[in-house]
């Protein structure tokens, strides 16, 4: 295999890695306000990502940085193709960065409440909008000869962009809500559980619908291909696991059901790496966007060394917090604790 | 015009950026110090000060995490035609930082937030020293890619005129970013004491926990001492290094328009911009540019004039001389707050050594009020460097005006720069609050009723809840 084909498929992991892992943050963020009816149980909800959230949205950043690296192209046109978009994503990680860590730190119920929306409002759009611009990539946007974008946002509204990015968004709430169910318990358990039927269902439509327009979108055989069969089985799974009491089998088929799906328009959109609308020719492709081959060489030198550690400590992290997340006892609560629920 | 908004727009960001990157870095560092010394001598008051200045921290990271995605995705939103020439050389440390550097620091402080009392206290430990090394190694690979668009090395043209990467290691033993990345820890370092000086002077003053705050105000002390005296140093050797490599910078930080040997120091003047070549030199030190330039008692220095001839013969015809009152203050900014810092710490030593420090009541009143400098001169320090490369953005490879990305219209850049204004004020305002707010909190008291057996008990006194 090339190098520039090594560095596709890994930039592919990482997207895909970021949807599974910042997945269920994203599903978290958005149910929590749902799955806890108290200030405690919403703070129960959002310390089940505590530990991890951060680290799992820095798989976004390496997907990008990654593409700036071995396909500087790529980035630069995709970039700036979606400008206003990625505005919203980046003030939406932002507001939702700054709600997990600034909202437990003071009791004010506007400071809360102003908080909790950031978090519910970031983690609906980022998956959206990200989705948006996936689907794009495949489904093509105007692209001139020299590789620059022609169009304006409203053409970023594809109709198979907005699926792709409602879908992406949909699998993260399914998922979101397998991960709650997976790791509390008693009523906010039960709360997830509950919110998982109708959201199982949403979202196997959707991913069939999606299946069904991908195959007409990216060209090649009208049947649809492995990595698709695979994220429509799973989700039918997640969604039907999600009502029964085996957690982690829930959880771990929809983070199937998110992985080959997001891996399923990376393979539709292989050896292109952004399609223009405009004209074939104007393809970006793993070869015209790529860096020099001593780039990409010394790239893959780092990747070797420092990704298999960033998966051990990762790992190890999810390891060490693997209990499920309990409200403290009332009797041993300290008073910080006891406040806000007394507010509610 | 849409290049000039992309301009402000990347200088507001990463102005903004740096206000929280050294109090980061810094910070972290302090304290790792601070747990180490109650990880060696168990006792709670250390436990308790790891604690409050940690709150410190997470209030500081939060926002410098976020406004770092905006600078990562920038380069591609506005400055499209830059990443396309560039990204085969400084897409490199911008991936090995996230690789690298970022994974370790999110993740360490994930487990360092929640680990309290739930890792064993040695582990606990290491994942705050691992915090630190993620945020100084994230400034080495960042440092490494900014001193490449200073002096570019370690590359070839390809046939299309665009740099390609042919030596990795050339980027990393690059003199421009040895010097810099050295000078950017110190200045972190300088930055987090300060900042944990203030927080210990204000407490002080109030006459709280005089044992524990004392403490940690003499540990800023004596750190800021020899820290402050190796950037003097650094950043001076710094100057010599970009006068050899990007002559123009240092010219333009004296306001140099014509070649002199010996060279005199300006200290303070008047005029001497780009329409007042003459400027009115209120105060002058003989030979003092020559030895600050060169490392010699009668080394020349070339003017402005000279080498604005020097680069249109090597480039063609243009303006290469970047707007001089900015480089002239920023350097004097840093240079003279950087000595009053000098005095302070000389000064807080001084206590420090009477054993006085808690109680001297101008001590702390000056202490409270030098935060503001670190933060003055980190962003002076970024105006000299990025303002003097100017036109270029790429140092002799690339001007800044053909960098924005042609697919944005100024219409864009406005929306997103009204945008980011607005939210870095909500976050700033929120920030501050919570500083403010933290900073003159009370010690922890959970840990003050069981300071006695604290380590033993923390499993049912540290709440289950973070977030």
């Amino acid at each position: 295999m090339q190098l520039h084909t090594i560095w596709f498929v890994i930039i592919a992991i990482f997207w895909v890695g970021f949807f599974v892992l910042e997945g269920f943050d994203f599903g978290v963020g958005v149910l929590h306000t749902i799955v806890g009816k108290t200030e405690i149980e919403r703070r129960v909800a959002l310390n089940t990502i505590g530990p991890w959230w951060d680290g799992n949205e820095v798989w976004l950043v390496v997907a990008g940085a990654g593409m700036f690296a071995a396909f500087p192209t790529w980035y630069a046109t995709m970039f700036s193709a979606l400008y206003l978009a990625l505005l919203i994503v980046l003030l939406a990680l932002m507001v939702r960065g700054v709600a997990m860590e600034f909202k437990g730190k003071s009791d004010g119920q506007r400071w809360r409440r102003t908080w909790m929306w950031c978090t519910t409002l970031g983690s609906l759009l980022i998956p959206l909008l990200l989705g948006v611009g996936l689907g794009d990539l495949l489904n093509g946007l105007p692209i001139n000869s020299s590789h620059d974008f022609t169009g304006n946002f409203f053409d970023l509204l594809t109709p198979y962009g907005l699926w792709t990015g409602v879908t992406l968004l949909s699998l993260c709430l399914l998922h979101g809500s397998t991960f709650l169910k997976l790791r509390t318990t008693d009523e906010v358990r039960e709360r997830a559980r509950a919110a998982a039927r109708p959201l199982g269902w949403v979202a196997i439509a959707l991913v069939v619908g999606w299946v069904i327009w991908t195959r007409t979108v990216a060209g090649g055989p009208d049947v649809p291909q492995p990595c698709e069969v695979l994220s429509v089985i799973a989700v039918i799974f997640g969604a039907r696991l999600a009502a029964t009491d085996h957690d982690g089998w829930a959880f771990s088929a929809s983070a199937i059901a998110i992985a080959a799906t997001v891996g399923s328009i990376f393979i539709d959109l292989y050896p292109n790496v952004m399609v223009s609308s405009t004209n074939a020719a104007y393809n970006l492709t793993v070869n015209n966007a790529a860096s020099g081959s001593y780039a990409l060489k010394v790239m893959t030198v780092a990747a070797v060394i420092f990704f298999p550690l960033v998966l051990i400590y990762q790992g190890w992290s999810f390891h060490v917090f693997r209990a499920r997340v309990k409200a403290p006892p009332e009797q041993t609560a300290s008073p910080s604790i006891a406040t806000p629920a007394a507010q509610t | 015009m849409t290049n000039d908004l992309a301009r402000w727009q990347f200088a507001t960001t990463s102005i903004y950026h740096f206000l929280f990157v050294p109090v980061t870095i810094g910070l972290a560092f302090l304290v790792a110090v601070l747990q180490t010394a109650w990880y060696r001598n168990d006792k709670p008051e250390y436990r308790r000060l790891t604690k409050f200045f940690g709150t410190l921290l997470l209030i500081n990271v939060a926002v410098g995490v976020v406004t770092g995605l905006v600078q990562e995705f920038e380069f591609g939103m506005n400055w499209s035609a830059y990443s396309k020439f560039v990204g085969d050389v400084f897409g490199g440390p911008l991936a090995m930082e996230g690789l690298a550097a970022f994974f370790l620091e999110s993740t360490f402080l994930g487990l360092w937030i929640f680990g309290w009392d739930r890792l064993p206290k040695r582990i606990h430990l290491a994942c705050i020293w691992l915090v630190a090394a993620g945020a100084a190694l994230s400034a080495l690979f960042i440092l490494a890619a900014n001193s490449w668009m200073q002096h570019p090395v370690g590359y070839k043209l390809d046939s299309h005129g665009v740099p390609q990467l042919n030596n990795i290691w050339a980027l990393f033993t690059n003199p421009t970013f040895l010097w810099g990345y050295v000078h950017v820890i110190l200045a972190s370092l300088v930055t987090g004491s300060l900042v944990m000086l203030a927080v210990c002077a204000w407490q002080l003053r109030k006459r709280r926990e005089v044992e524990a705050f004392g403490q940690a105000a003499r540990i800023s002390v004596l750190v800021v001492l020899p820290v402050i005296l190796l950037q003097m140093f650094v950043g001076n050797k710094l100057g010599e290094i970009e006068a050899k490599y990007q002559p123009v910078k240092i010219a333009a930080a004296e306001a140099q328009w014509e070649n002199c040997q010996p060279c005199s120091f300006s200290a303070f003047q008047v005029g001497g911009g780009k329409n007042d070549e003459t400027p009115t030199q209120l105060i002058a030190i003989p030979h003092l540019l020559s030895v600050l330039a060169t490392g010699t008692w009668n080394g020349p220095v070339e003017g402005l004039n000279q080498l604005q001839k020097e680069d249109e013969k090597k480039y063609g015809p243009g303006n290469y001389i970047p707007n001089v009152f900015i480089q002239y203050w920023s350097m004097r900014v840093m240079a003279y707050l950087g000595s009053l810092i000098v005095l302070l710490a000389l000064w807080g030593t001084w206590l420090v050594h009477r054993g006085t420090l808690e109680r001297s009541k101008w001590f702390l009143r000056v202490g409270l009020v030098a935060v503001v400098t670190p933060f003055v001169m980190n962003t002076a320090g970024w105006l000299l460097t990025e303002n003097g490369r100017q036109p270029w953005i790429v140092q002799g490879l690339m001007k800044t005006i053909n960098a924005n990305s042609p697919a944005v219209s100024s219409t864009d850049i406005w929306i997103s720069l009204s945008a980011f204004v607005l939210i870095y004020i909500a976050l700033g305002a929120a920030d501050l609050m919570l500083m403010l707010r933290y900073g003159r909190k009370e010690l922890d008291r959970e840990d003050d009723a069981g300071s006695s057996d604290a380590a033993g008990k923390g499993a049912t006194t540290i709440p289950a809840l973070t977030y």
